[in-house]
């Protein structure tokens, strides 16, 4: 990897995820002052902020960027306000980094932050049949939740997986959750509860499926130089992938309602791809930062169900398809095991706050990283990688390495 | 054969009811003949190497193999309806591969229709269904129901 190619992650903070019920913004705040106090970089030299959109109640209006800007103090920076659904904060991360391998910035503030609704995720309002998040909702009552019972009916049936297999992906990620001063939840969890809370969609309950939640991530990036100057060149991003999903798609992503034709008697110029999108994410990654999966010592995977952990792992390469239940069981993805998985807890101990995600995915990886992870360290941390996969085809995996 | 049920908000164009039976309309590309469900209501062809601008309407397979399914045992929430003073009935929701063209199509599983009842890879048929708006008024959409002698199915598709 040539130096040229990373940033460095000089500074990262979090608001503790919960249920609290204020403003968006003041866990974005406390974020962002984590974040610099963590780097030692003032406020004022911040020269970008690159806030993550927040869509709760209402549209895309809560200008991050800017609103964050305003709630530390107008001091001049330019501001950038990015959306990609569940990657949103990736996306952010992308940008920044971006400014900063163009030479435009040498201090970027990246922060993410929500405030979300009890309950199942829904459109906006409005009758809005061009919108196919709201076609799904409309016609079908199709919940992000019931999507996610497909896929894992799916690996099921394909892969014999059972739901014992599933709620041993919960009882993992609560232990290390538990661990977690940041985390929403923080008790351990024994299987036979999992396998007791109400089913919501099959076959995956309630303790199967990531909760919604109030928080916030904040990172700070700088050019290596300025880290080097600081004493906080340790830990840097090598890759950031976001490739869009390629034509023909072989599965029903959601929101869609349908995958695309694979039928072979059209004139079509497209052959499927050999990867499938999720797949594609980490391997655009891991080419990106000149390594391979058996390089990664930990992951952060977006564990919207303890069934897509599952997938995840042999999708970014941690395991071949169909041996991600033996992965599992043998403690490889636990707490001092040999790849760690969700040392964060997850969104298992998390729950969703969609624009911080993945911001807070790469504070944990940062952590781990620097050997500041406290009872969640995982020994000898070099890289680390972590992948998430939202609405609309957005998708993103993200390498971080230590110097 | 029609009732007379109006299309759901948002499905004109989806489905054909009538002599030829009921059937989910695909769009077919004119140029290259790349189907797309729904029909794109933007012009332009799904394959990024087509540069097609026209769609014509294409019936899709009533049968195919059960990719997968699921339930909904909460109330999903708006804008999925809730007609006046009706409990929220569980419902199933199947992803179907159909037989020929080989896409996966999400709809609901016909009315009375558990999970119990279904098997990953079995034989799904298509079928007319009813959803009932929060105003109370009947809306035409696709649901899917296991075919009656599915063991009998010798289609091309795999599960
Ligand atoms: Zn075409």
């Amino acid at each position: 990897m040539s130096r040229t190619d990373s940033v460095a992650v000089a500074g990262v903070g979090m608001h503790p995820w919960g249920a609290w019920g204020k403003p968006f913004i003041g866990y974005g705040s406390a974020a962002a002052r984590a974040a610099l106090a963590d780097a030692g970089i003032g406020w004022r030299d911040v020269q970008l902020v690159v806030g993550g959109e927040t869509i709760r109640n209402g549209y895309p209006g809560f200008v991050a960027g800017s609103a964050l800007s305003q709630a530390l103090g107008w001091h001049g920076a330019p501001v950038a306000s990015c959306y990609a659904a569940c990657a949103t904060g990736a996306q952010a991360l992308s940008t920044a980094r971006a400014h900063i391998l163009a030479g435009l910035a040498d201090v970027v503030l990246v922060v993410g932050a929500d405030t979300t609704p009890k309950g199942f995720f829904a459109p906006v309002g409005g009758e809005r049949p061009d919108d196919p998040d709201w076609l799904r909702f409309r016609l079908l009552g199709a919940t992000n939740p019931a999507y996610f019972g497909l896929y894992a009916r799916r690996r099921m049936a394909l892969r014999g997986s059972t739901e014992a297999d599933f709620a041993a992906v919960k009882v993992k990620n609560a232990r290390a959750g538990a661990l977690n001063p940041n985390a929403r939840f923080r008790a351990e969890v024994d299987a036979e509860t999992v396998l007791n809370s109400p089913m919501v969609s099959d076959p995956l309950r309630l303790l199967q499926i990531c909760a919604t939640s109030d928080g916030a991530a904040a990172v700070v990036l700088t050019s290596e130089d300025y880290a080097r100057r600081l004493n906080k060149d340790a830990v840097r991003i090598r890759a950031v992938s976001a490739p869009t999903p390629t034509y023909p798609r072989t599965v029903p992503d959601f929101p869609y309602l349908a995958s695309d034709s694979m039928a072979s008697n059209s004139t079509a110029t497209a052959a499927p791809a050999t990867r499938t999108f999720r797949e594609s994410l980490a391997h655009a990654a891991y080419e990106a930062a000149g390594i391979g999966p058996e390089d990664v010592d930990l992951a952060e995977v977006y564990d919207l169900t303890t069934a897509m952990e599952l997938d995840w792992y042999e999708e970014i390469g941690l395991c071949a398809p169909g041996d991600a239940e033996k992965l599992l069981h043998e403690g490889a993805t636990a707490l001092g095991g040999r790849v760690p998985v969700n040392t964060s807890g997850g969104l298992s101990s998390f729950g969703e706050a969609i624009p911080a995600q993945a911001i807070a995915q790469v504070c944990e990886l940062t952590w781990q990283l620097r050997g500041d992870a406290g009872a969640r360290q995982v020994e000898r941390a070099r890289v680390g990688v972590a992948v998430n996969q939202g609405l609309f085809g957005h998708g993103s995996a993200i390498v971080v390495g230590r110097k | 054969m029609t009732d007379g049920i109006p299309a759901a908000p948002g499905t004109e164009g989806w489905f054909r009811e009538g002599p030829d039976g009921f059937a989910l309309l695909a769009g077919r590309c004119t140029a290259c003949g790349a189907l797309s469900f729904p029909p794109r209501t933007v012009p332009g062809c799904p394959d990024p190497g087509c540069e097609g601008l026209e769609q014509s309407p294409e019936p899709l397979s009533t049968t195919g193999t059960l990719w997968s399914y699921t339930d909904a045992r909460y109330a999903p929430p708006p804008p999925y309806p809730r007609p006046p003073g009706t409990e929220f009935e569980p419902y199933a929701l199947a992803a179907v591969e159909l037989a020929a063209e080989r896409m996966i199509v999400l709809g609901q599983v016909a009315p009375g229709v558990p999970t119990g009842a279904l098997q990953v890879g079995m034989t799904m048929e298509l079928t007319p269904g009813t959803l009932r708006s929060s105003a109370g008024v009947e809306e035409r959409v696709w649901n899917f129901r296991p075919a009656p002698n599915y063991e009998a199915y010798t289609g091309e598709a795999q599960a």
